[in-house]
């Protein structure tokens, strides 16, 4: 009898491996037809793959020690020695920006797995149970909302002190209540929903409805929202940094690059145009990816 | 209406309960204890003992508590500890500059924001469209710091034509009478002409970069808000009247696809009051921002506590009177019905 029934379902787990299989597969032939038409997530898919690259190889292409001062040789322009020349203390940019590559997709992807994940956990709790839970939830998130996203790092850096994780702490919180709002709107809208009921009829747990019957429902939104809170997050961080209340002096962080070298703009004004640069190419590449994916997700927009 | 408003003041005071629970708990929250982040740690136990009974530190949590809400009741926000200065005081001289600017901005960004929204809507699909919107994407997406950082580049260095920081030069800011603490005004009101082009001058580049953003976003809420109401059937009405095109879209579509605009536009001018934290930095412009930053890097719990509570409320202010601007712009919408 045993055996029988662990055939069966083995059966059927095949039968499902393989419907699993080709839905993957339609969907990846139309995940290229869909690329076609949103040249922009090419382009931001590009771009983000070239940084991931860099940041991979970042000890390879990098051509000195981001971190190594040299005053003698201070504040040179271009040259073929340093590719886009060297800042206050001598340090090479070019190895530096490449450097800088690894922590600004270290924090896009830390911070916004973090406010992902405590975001889907709450938006959850509080649309699926609802009451008090709910209202306590919303309102903190809500409190989260009335300030602007920097400021709001900004206490929490206060709380924390200052350092590069912290940092991505502070940018992580800040962006919870996003997700946690699509999450509860979804939940809200499926959970009257007849297979939900049904679901629970038969007597499945609170935490397999969440995961099997709700969340797949409400993934659209969240991948869009996630992937433009990267950019979101890479940015916000870097202020933090450029205020001086982000990563630690000397590290070869974006922002805090533009802060060091902000005095210099006049004398070595690509000690500030390159870190930069670099920042907004990052962000856009999200948010042109996001944009995207957007579209092709919701098709009620177009 | 009245209903509206009680509740929505109930609301407030709601979530002002919530943000002040937020900054008095920060103190609570700091690792070790506030008085050692604020002396450091070679302060000696004399001295920190002395800023413990300063800030109430010593006396049970619902005390400390009560005696926070009292004083804040009271616009009370305690002394900065660096300045010694009452943080209210602080807040009064200036929050001024930061209004000043955020003004500038949110007209910078509103008159090109919607401009820009509705050329797009127009020529849909066509390359001014392209241009505007890629354009406005670079906006969003653009580093703000490092904005500003390249405008003072190009129009103070490379072409010097406009100045970099504070909000006037500083031998005419001797001169002027500090009567409402907005430059503009003071020095029209004093009829100091020089001095009024001098703080023109110093106000372009802070908002141009601040309004950016907000330019962007605007931009592309204009757009989308203003396709949708052009597919509605009374535009359609309106092109048969024989209308043409102008009037169809500056009587019929655009005051009715101002309503999700306005929404961003409350929005971004609640942000902008105190988020003008990193173009402030930029510009050393002496408003809440620089001073807010300046209070955190030296963990200066007062001000940050004051500053916050205040910027919450602003904002909380500020979208009140948007929504309340709905009813002016959609009168569909009955402020206060439930029902519609």
């Amino acid at each position: 009898m045993k055996h029988e029934t662990t055939a069966s379902t083995s059966r059927e787990g095949q039968a499902l491996a393989l419907r699993y299989y080709r839905d993957a597969a339609t969907r990846f032939r139309k995940a290229r037809l869909q690329a076609a038409r949103y040249p922009s997530a090419v382009i931001g898919v590009s771009i983000i793959l070239f940084f991931v690259i860099v940041a991979i190889f970042a000890p390879l292409i990098a051509t000195h020690d981001p971190r190594q001062a040299n005053v003698v040789e201070r504040l040179q322009g271009s040259s073929a020695e340093h590719y886009l020349g060297t800042d206050g203390v001598g340090r090479d940019l070019f190895s530096r920006i490449v450097h800088g590559t690894r922590i600004s997709l270290k924090v896009g992807f830390m911070a916004t797995a973090f406010s992902l994940g405590f975001g889907t956990l709450f938006g959850a709790i509080a649309g699926y149970y609802g009451g008090w839970l709910d209202n306590v939830i919303m309102r903190a998130m809500d409190i989260m909302l009335v300030m602007p996203s920097i400021l709001l790092a900004m206490v929490i850096v206060t709380i924390l002190g200052q350092s590069l994780t912290n940092a991505i702490i502070a940018v992580s919180i800040v962006y919870i209540p996003q997700y946690a709002r699509i999450l509860r709107a979804s939940v809200l809208k499926v959970r009257q929903l007849d297979y939900v009921m049904a679901a629970k009829v038969i007597g499945a747990s609170d935490f397999r409805i969440l995961t099997r019957t709700v969340l797949p429902n409400c993934i659209a939104p969240l991948i869009v929202q996630a992937t433009l809170g990267i950019g979101a997050a890479i940015l916000d961080a870097a202020g933090l940094s450029f205020l001086g209340l982000g990563a630690e002096i000397g590290e070869p962080e974006w922002g805090a690059m533009l802060n060091e070298n902000r005095n210099f703009i006049r004398r070595a004004p690509l000690t500030v145009t390159a870190p930069g640069m670099a920042i907004f190419l990052i962000v856009l590449a999200f948010n042109l990816l996001g944009d995207a994916l957007r579209d092709a997700l919701d098709p009620q927009i177009n | 209406m009245l209903a509206y408003l009680i509740q929505r003041f109930l609301s407030i005071g709601l979530s002002l309960l919530g943000v002040s629970l937020l900054v008095f708990f920060m103190v609570h929250l700091i690792p070790g204890d506030a008085a050692l982040a604020i002396l450091g740690e070679r302060a000696t136990e004399a001295s920190l003992a002395e800023l413990r009974r300063e800030m109430g530190l010593d006396k049970p949590l619902y005390q400390q508590y009560a005696k926070f809400l009292w004083d804040i009741a009271h616009l009370d926000f305690g002394r900065s500890f660096k300045t010694r200065q009452p943080v209210i005081e602080e807040i009064k001289r200036y929050f001024p500059a930061t209004v000043e600017l955020t003004f500038a901005a949110m007209a910078f960004s509103i008159l090109f924001g919607i401009s820009a929204g509705i050329v797009a809507a127009i020529y849909r699909g066509k390359f001014l469209d392209y241009f505007s919107m890629s354009t406005s994407l670079a906006g969003i997406s653009m580093p703000i710091f490092w904005l500003g950082l390249m405008l003072i580049l190009l129009f103070s260095h490379v072409w010097p034509i406009l100045p970099s920081t504070q909000r006037l030069d500083a031998i005419l800011d001797l001169d002027i009478e500090h009567r409402t603490g907005f430059y503009l005004i003071d020095t029209l009101l004093m009829g100091n002409f020089a001095a009024f082009r001098n703080a023109v001058a110093h106000l372009i580049l802070p908002a141009i970069t601040l309004g950016t953003i907000p330019l962007a976003i605007i931009a592309r809420m204009t757009r989308s808000s203003l396709l949708e109401v052009l597919n509605q059937p009374y535009i359609t009405t309106a092109y048969a009247k024989g209308l043409s095109r102008w009037k169809v879209i500056g009587k019929h579509a655009l005051k009715n696809s101002m309503v999700p605009v306005l929404t961003i536009i409350g929005l971004e001018f609640g942000y902008l009051m105190g988020g003008a934290i990193l173009t402030e930095y930029i510009f050393s412009w002496p408003g809440l921002g620089s001073w807010l930053r300046d209070a955190v890097e030296a963990r200066d719990i007062r001000p940050i506590q004051g500053g916050v509570l205040f910027v919450a409320t602003i904002f909380m202010l500020v979208n009140l009177c948007v929504d309340i601007l709905y009813a002016y712009f959609d009168p569909r919408i009955r402020i206060g019905d439930e029902t519609t």
